[in-house]
């Protein structure tokens, strides 16, 4: 296949960037969208060029470092898998495809298509754990968790970190992915004794980091790779305002 | 900051106050339609110019409606901070944008600015004029043993500051009463084909509002539930997208057609 690109180029964060034109001729059907990026940039390299810096790390769909925004989506046009995981058979020959870098205030550009989404380490820093104190750890069978409720902390705790429900929101919201950090500890009764707290504080980090209020519009839900539900921003939203009413802080 | 302060304005405390209102507005968009259904008699008007005065006397409705206005001006300009805050949340956009939402739920802002200029013009066709300028006045003769009720149109240059005055003939067995005519006012004003069109085409504006926004709220609130959600979507697109808003587009349509 040939494959006609147009990659966002951006040398670092201040300055401004626009949009490249590249071909990769020799693209396998079966080679994922990263391995194509990988030929592009030996190619590159080959004829002193400066590649093209993109993140990824696992490249089998867990670790949520692959961002890339194609084709006007976050991760590319297939339902529930990230950039790593998507085919180029998806394409077809001589197919032309933008690529764009998540669109945050919260996520600068830190070169080409590579954003800084530490906005979410400091997000979970603030309140998305169980503290833990020291001694032998229990039997687990001694916390009873009702299957119904163990599912949806599991389905919940999918979420990968990526951020594409900030990138596919029209307001920059990362009301998914925090709704998803809070939900999985919430249904659990390990997550009982902060719970109010960590309502609280991951709302008010995720309010400081400059995220936009959520609308509901449901775009974040419909490109999450892990299908994150909108019922975790329900629970979100029952989470923090039931806090902020009973918590017995002024 | 206060917590509640710090509440009301965190993003979801914002939104809880869009939700908050808008489902005032919701109960609003009903007890306005079924009122105002009385346009629909065919009784010159007696039933509905009635209504006029006691929405507009009764002290408590009184309170409400002021309420009510000042919750229209809130929710609006409340929402159009929160989406001109929002849109600082993504300062570089992008070249190409595949949209896996609703067009309804991204263009809430735009719909509701339309609804604002819907509602500027709607109170000053008859809220304004209702109280300020000098209306016809029609009388209404009733007969009180049969019931039956003779409509005169009063002379034109008839200035009252009442807007309603009643009398009783016990001699002849006749009620009358003296009213603000603003029911001739609305069937004048809808034989204007433009008036007309803006009217129903605002409602589409309405439906297209609800449609998003009523379910909306619901998730604001957190109100999320197998059980429920279904219901809540099915009443939001049934009832207030679509019942609702052909409700209020027939009024226009029924005096511009069959008036
Ligand atoms: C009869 C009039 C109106 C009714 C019944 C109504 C109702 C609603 C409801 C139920 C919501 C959903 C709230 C939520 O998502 O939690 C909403 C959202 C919204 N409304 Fe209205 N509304 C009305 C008029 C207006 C007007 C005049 C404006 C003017 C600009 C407006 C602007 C908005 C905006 C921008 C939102 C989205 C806010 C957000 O999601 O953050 N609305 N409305
Ligand atoms: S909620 Fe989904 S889209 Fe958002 S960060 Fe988690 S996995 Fe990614
Ligand atoms: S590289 Fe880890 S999820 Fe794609």
């Amino acid at each position: 296949m040939t494959i006609n690109l147009k990659v966002w180029k951006q040398k670092n964060a201040k300055t401004s960037g626009s949009l490249e034109t590249y071909k990769v001729d020799h693209v396998s059907p079966d080679m994922s969208f990263l391995e194509m990026f990988d030929v592009l940039n030996e190619k590159l390299v080959q004829e002193n060029k400066e590649p093209i810096a993109f993140d990824h790390d696992c490249r089998e769909g867990i670790c949520g470092m692959c961002s890339m925004y194609i084709n006007g989506q976050p991760h590319g046009p297939l339902e529930g898998v990230t950039t790593c995981q998507l085919h180029m058979r998806t394409f077809n020959d001589g197919d032309t495809i933008v690529v764009e870098p998540w669109r945050s205030k919260a996520f600068p550009v830190i070169k080409d298509l590579v954003v800084d989404r530490s906005a979410f380490d400091r997000i979970i820093a603030s309140g998305g754990y169980v503290s833990v104190n020291t001694g032998n750890a229990q039997d687990a069978n001694s916390l009873p968790i009702g299957k119904d409720k163990a599912d949806m902390a599991f389905a919940a705790a999918a979420c990968i970190g990526c951020g594409a429900c900030v990138a596919a929101c029209k307001n920059a919201s990362a009301m998914l992915f925090v709704s998803a950090k809070v939900s999985q500890l919430a249904l659990l009764p390990q997550g009982q004794p902060e719970r109010e707290s960590r309502a609280l504080n991951m709302v008010a980090q995720m309010d400081a980091e400059g995220f936009g209020a959520c609308t509901n519009t449901g775009a974040c839900a419909a490109e999450c790779p892990k299908e994150i539900s909108l019922e975790n921003i329900a629970r979100l939203n029952r989470e923090f305002l039931g806090a902020s009413i009973s918590s017995t802080g002024v | 900051m206060s917590w509640l302060t710090k509440t009301l304005t965190s993003s979801i405390g914002k939104k809880l106050l869009m939700a908050l209102t808008g489902l005032f507005l919701c109960t609003f968009l009903i007890v306005h339609l079924i009122g105002n259904l009385q346009l629909f008699k065919n009784d010159g008007g007696y039933a509905f110019n009635n209504y006029a005065v006691f929405m507009t006397t009764f002290p408590l409705i009184k309170i409400v409606s002021y309420v009510n206005y000042a919750l229209i001006l809130f929710h609006a300009f409340w929402g159009l901070y929160i989406t001109y805050k929002n849109r600082q949340a993504r300062p570089v956009g992008y070249a190409v944008v595949k949209n896996s939402s609703n067009v309804f739920s991204r263009n809430m802002a735009v719909l509701g600015t339309i609804l604002l200029v819907y509602l500027a013009v709607h109170m000053s066709d008859f809220w304004y004029k209702y109280h300020n300028e000098a209306l016809p006045y029609v009388k209404y003769t009733e007969q009180i043993s049969s019931g039956n009720i003779e409509t005169t149109m009063m002379e034109t240059g008839y200035t009252q500051e009442a807007k309603k005055v009643e009398s009783l003939n016990e001699a002849a067995g006749t009620k009358t009463i003296i009213v603000k005519d603003l029911y001739s006012v609305v069937s004048f004003s809808f034989q204007n084909i433009l008036l007309v069109l803006f009217y129903v085409l605002s409602m589409f504006a309405v439906a297209f509002h609800m449609f998003h926004g009523f379910q909306s709220a619901f998730q604001t609130l957190g109100w999320s539930h197998p059980k429920y959600t279904p219901l809540i979507k099915g009443i939001g697109v049934w009832v207030f997208a679509v019942l609702i808003p052909i409700g209020y587009a027939a009024m226009p349509l029924y005096f511009y057609f069959l008036k």
